[in-house]
């Protein structure tokens, strides 16, 4: 049973911060939620997803961001209470809405969660979402601890409805994706009935004076905030120096302070109400010291919007000095750390800290210099996509007219590091792959010789490379697209998708196919086995010397973490060292150099290939590709 | 030492896959069981992929501390790979830092392809110890795989960490919560795992 249902009002738990905020909702009654997966979110709806039965919810996994925040958005309609979340990228897909809906407003509460990830940790960029809330003149809200995230997203459901529109609760990785302790609260009866009233229009028009409206609320919400319990302070009543943060920067302030033992001297103001910022409020607190230090995630979002606060109330508040990323006490990229905000305080302060002694700080350095092997990114043993890059290589290399490959998101795009065998090029986003291979493919046009391959996953089809596939048919460009369908949406913890034949709450459902959707959009199809490493060769090759129009490949084996799971390993893979011929060989060590398998090691005793029994899968693809057949696999039975 | 300021910094580190991320939320389970305020922050991502994957686990009887140990602060170890350990050493360690280390290796690929180099176990060893005030090490992962999963490899770890009392957890109560958290036959083996761990550590 999940914990996020247990009706024991007062118990503390172990929550993540997302666990945290999908129980925030279960006890503000929430009814629908919807999402596309991309972490740090992912875990919200999924834990929603799970429970949804027991719960009477209805929740979903929609093909995108902006597909999500209109399904959360129709129960918003129908007097249900609805979340919608999404990481930083998604928050682009569905602005399109929210600078729509914004102005129309709501009934009942909707929360849109957007979850940043400072560092990137598992994105390809760096996002503050944040800027999103004051572009479309909505309420922000940034819990700093796991039981705030809990209590925030309640409280955003009361917010939304007191003002009419949608609240932004906005997450970052080290809140949604770390654990702490929260305190369970009620959780209320089932609610009622959905009902569109259709009397009413939900429109943006009359444009204007909706607009107006808007401002008129940012003001309320001003006064709402300066109430609010998620604002404090924790200091002296004239600091030295007072920090201002939000976010991770509660509890990494908190502990910079202490490990400096300037707590005398340094005020912390944090900020859990972020848009509109409380003004008046904020400037009770400018006026009790000379020097401010803003500490925040990502970008210097509250930063600019206090100087703008101390700038309109100059003359009340005299000259301040400001320390963070504009001054560069704070780096203006990267994650926030403690070790961050002791850096910027110790040099605010004239203070010298050293965590270690200097000794020690040698040694490690030291050790960090000369002794530790990187770990780069790779597939997993046994991932179909090693298989599906190795032909993409060979194929590309056999074409030899200069071809390459155009990528988006998943696991995939690993494929542009050594993992891929650097054969992606250019991409990066939802779907580019394919909107890019378009605009390749009608350079020819124009002289271009190279061909070009459009790299897809197939949840990431769904999600937006079916309109730039309708897009190179329609002006018939000539592109190759590979859809490598491993049956799952893998990069974010394995989620169905229109394709699989299942929906987040696990009913069955009849699946998209993809074949039938590219050859409905126009498209040349075939399928492959990416494991069957001559036919998929073969296959690419004739799609690439194939001078007309749109050519769709989909290389399917499902992924082997999940195959992993409900299956044997196929066969038995080890190396028999009699035939492996090592340096000698004039392969090059395919199998450990460029075939790169994590399940293949090296004996340097023995001068030879080795299966690393620990990691290998058993899936066979490497006793396929060394030249001496020294790689045996072994049917189980 | 880390009993005396009332905070533990505990960090289970090794490369995805190996159970890290498990074995940190049962141990915070069980600590916040006890009335400690518990902050569990993970590097993922990575998880499954060949990469580093850490969790610093923070305990304290007094308030919830962020969920990033500071450089230099990290009392406790557990490097389910030993490079791992000795990776995270040179950021989070000190002087009383205390190391758990599994004794065998996962080669990067870069060191399997010879661009770069996996350091010889000695010369492990010694960097270990010049980076810590004491180093345990459990062949967790060989016992594991006699016991029919190299998987079980971070639950030998934790039997390791819990006999050594450097947590105010005792075998005990981590029992219990992995009772109520694990299937019948799931739990056995993980018990019997804890067992293991428990007796190469006694008799290191």
């Amino acid at each position: 049973m999940s914990v996020i249902t247990l009706n024991e009002p007062g118990k503390e738990l172990l929550m993540m911060g997302n666990e945290a905020i999908a129980r925030g909702a279960l006890e503000a009654g929430v009814r629908v939620g919807a999402a596309y997966p991309g972490t740090p979110s992912t875990d919200i709806i999924e834990n929603l997803a799970a429970v949804a039965s027991q719960m009477g919810l209805y929740v979903e996994w929609s093909v995108n961001e902006k597909v999500a925040l209109e399904v959360a958005s129709a129960a918003a309609f129908s007097g249900l209470r609805a979340i919608c979340a999404m990481k930083q990228n998604g928050m682009n897909v569905a602005s399109d809405y929210l600078l729509t809906l914004n102005l129309v407003g709501v009934k009942t509460g909707l929360v849109l969660v957007a979850c940043d990830d400072p560092q990137g940790h598992s994105s390809n960029n760096e996002q503050d979402s944040r800027f999103f809330a004051k572009m479309a003149d909505l309420p922000l809200l940034e819990p700093s601890t796991f039981q705030e995230s809990k209590e925030m997203t309640q409280w955003a459901f009361e917010l939304s409805e007191e003002v009419g529109g949608v609240v932004i609760l906005r997450g970052v990785t080290r809140t949604s994706h770390a654990r702490g302790n929260v305190v369970l609260g009620k959780l209320p009866p089932p609610g009622g009935k959905p009902y569109f009233d259709r009397t009413k229009q939900w429109l943006t028009q009359p444009l204007v004076p909706k607009h107006q409206q808007l401002h008129h609320t940012l003001d309320r919400l001003e006064e709402i905030y300066a109430q609010s319990p998620f604002n404090q302070y924790l200091g002296p009543e004239r600091p030295k120096l007072l920090i201002i943060t939000c976010g991770t920067g509660w509890l990494y302030s908190q502990e910079a302070v202490e490990l400096l033992a300037l707590g005398k001297k340094v005020g912390i103001l944090k900020l859990g109400t972020t848009w509109p910022l409380p003004s008046r409020m904020i400037v009770d607190y400018l006026k009790k010291t000379e020097r401010i230090l803003l500490v925040e995630e990502v970008d210097p979002f509250l930063e600019g919007n206090v100087k703008e606060i101390a700038a309109d109330f100059s003359r009340k508040i005299g000259p301040k000095d400001f320390f963070g990323k504009k001054s560069g006490h704070v780096p203006p990229v990267g994650e926030m750390t403690a070790d961050r905000i002791v850096d910027a305080l110790a040099k605010i302060f004239k203070i010298s800290y050293s965590a270690r002694s200097a000794g020690y700080e040698k040694r490690a350095q030291q050790v960090a210099k000369k002794m530790l092997p990187g770990r780069v990114l790779g597939f997993c043993a046994g991932c179909p996509h090693r298989a599906s890059f190795w032909s993409i290589k060979n194929a590309l290399q056999m074409d030899n007219r200069q071809g390459f490959a155009t990528y988006d998101i998943g696991c995939y795009a690993l494929g542009r590091g050594p993992a891929g065998y650097y054969q992606l090029r250019v991409g990066g986003a939802m779907g580019t792959g394919t909107g890019l291979a378009s605009g390749f493919g009608k350079l020819s046009q124009l002289g271009f010789e190279q061909p070009v391959i459009a790299m897809c996953g197939d949840s990431t089809f769904f999600h937006s490379a079916m309109p730039a596939l309708v897009n190179a048919h329609y002006n018939k460009s000539n592109l190759v697209m590979v859809i490598l369908d491993n049956s799952t949406t893998a990069m974010t913890g394995f989620q169905p998708h229109p394709g699989v034949g299942r929906n987040a709450m696990g009913d069955e459902v009849t699946p998209v196919d993809i074949e039938g959707v590219c050859r409905a959009f126009g498209a040349k199809v075939e399928v492959t086995d990416p494991f069957d490493i001559p036919g998929t060769r073969k296959k690419l090759l004739h799609a690439l010397e194939d001078p007309e129009g749109a050519k769709v490949l989909i290389m399917r084996r499902r992924c082997q973490m999940l195959k992993g799971k409900d299956e044997k390993p196929p066969y038995r893979v080890f190396v028999d060292q009699r035939k492996c011929i090592g340096e000698n060989c004039g392969c090059d060590r395919v199998c450990t150099r460029v075939f790169k398998c994590p399940g293949l090691i090296w004996d340097a005793k023995e001068g030879k290939s080795k299966v690393d029994e620990v990691i290998c899968t058993g899936c066979g693809v490497c006793a396929d590709i060394c030249p001496e057949g020294a790689i045996v696999k072994e049917e189980t039975k | 030492m880390a009993a005396k300021k009332g905070t533990y910094n505990l960090i289970i580190t090794g490369v995805g896959g190996q159970g890290n991320v498990l074995s940190s939320q049962l141990i915070g389970q069980a600590l916040v069981g006890k009335g400690f305020f518990v902050t569990i922050g993970e590097t993922y991502g990575a998880s499954q992929r060949g990469g580093s994957v850490m969790s610093h686990i923070r305990i304290s009887a007094k308030k919830q501390l962020s969920p990033l140990i500071p450089r230099g602060k990290a009392d406790i170890v557990i490097g389910l790979e030993p490079v791992e350990a000795l990776r995270v050493l040179t950021v989070y360690g000190n002087s009383h830092t205390v190391v758990i280390s599994n004794t065998r290796p996962i080669y990067p690929v870069d060191v399997t392809s010879g661009d770069e180099k996996y350091p010889g176990e000695e010369e492990i060893q010694g960097a270990l110890k010049g980076l810590s005030r004491k180093v345990y090490y459990i062949p967790a992962t060989e016992k594991a795989m006699e016991m029919g999963s190299p998987i079980l490899g971070n639950m030998i770890m934790m039997g390791a960490l819990l006999e050594l009392n450097l947590l105010p957890l005792s075998p005990a109560e981590f029992r219990e919560t992995l009772a109520g958290s694990f299937k019948a036959a799931r739990l056995e083996t993980n018990l019997r795992a804890l067992e293991e761990g428990k007796r190469i550590v006694r008799s290191a």
